[in-house]
């Protein structure tokens, strides 16, 4: 079985904020992150698939089709966008770097079951270079 | 749901390869430029991924000022601007980066209750690193 991993960058903006808390306690968990007004992050997705290689292709996926489904399915919803504003599941949840690795995993999941072979087995984000959080579809 | 929390720390620390078990000719075949008498140095990066449930009210895993207070406290102010052979968990123990990055999962395992510690990783330049786990 082998790994690959495709990596792709975006932009976005957001802030953290629980809806059931005051702005006092806000303030105390998140920090600087609750300023409403928002800031912003140049975010790395890092998709991991596994699978054999093709025997004729050598390819565990075709990355050109891996890069397309990345681009459709997270890029085109999350780049130059506010997350909590703009994103439908962070309309509740917050938009932490946890709950993204989650969500990309969800929007990924789908289509590249869809894919001959290779399964999707990990989801990286990147909120700076020092940051990041992992999803493997645990319960 | 569980998902990973990743961070990474910057030290630097001087060390030099060296094990009394091995003449100064071995030592000098198997550590090469690393055996140099006087030592040398590197800046790590120490990654320190934890595991465990997304808090539904937080939607984090865990509180990263207390992964910072926790790291800083236990490997960052021991080992940063240090001489890793001087430290008492190199007395016995050459501080190849494989050891050291045994050391620091070893420093970090238990100082987190409220999350599982998943691995930890040891870049000693940027081309090389190493990887410790609860395996072992």
């Amino acid at each position: 079985m082998i790994e690959l991993t495709r990596r792709a960058t975006f932009s976005a903006s957001h802030y953290y904020w629980n809806d059931d808390w005051s702005a006092e306690q806000n303030e105390s968990v998140f920090g600087r992150c609750a300023n409403r007004n928002g800031h912003g992050h140049n975010y790395t997705l890092e998709v991991t698939v596994a699978g054999e290689p093709d025997a004729v292709t050598g390819f565990v996926v075709d990355l050109k089709w891996l890069k397309d489904v990345m681009e459709r399915e997270v890029l085109s919803a999350y780049d130059h966008r506010h997350l909590n504003l703009e994103v439908p599941e962070f309309s509740k949840a917050i938009p932490t770097t946890e709950n993204l690795a989650i969500a990309a995993w969800k929007r990924l999941q789908p289509a590249l079951a869809a894919a001959r072979g290779a399964q999707l087995r990990k989801v990286r984000i990147y909120e700076t270079p020092e940051i990041f959080a992992e999803y493997r579809g645990e319960a | 749901m569980k998902a990973g929390f990743g961070r990474r720390y910057m030290l630097s620390a001087s060390h030099r390869l060296h094990t009394d078990a091995l003449s100064d000719e071995a030592n000098r075949a198997a550590y090469g430029k690393c055996n140099n008498p006087h030592g040398h140095g590197h800046n790590y990066v120490v990654e320190v991924l934890v595991g465990g449930e997304v808090s539904p009210a937080t939607g984090m895993v865990i509180d990263m000022a207390v992964l910072d207070r926790t790291v800083q406290r236990l490997v960052v102010e021991r080992f940063d601007h240090r001489n890793l052979n001087l430290d008492p968990l190199f007395a016995e123990r050459v501080p190849t980066t494989e050891n050291f990055c045994r050391a620091v999962f070893g420093l970090l395992r238990g100082a987190l209750p409220a999350v599982e510690l998943q691995h930890v990783r040891v870049e000693e330049t940027e081309n090389n690193f190493f990887e410790c786990d609860s395996a072992g």
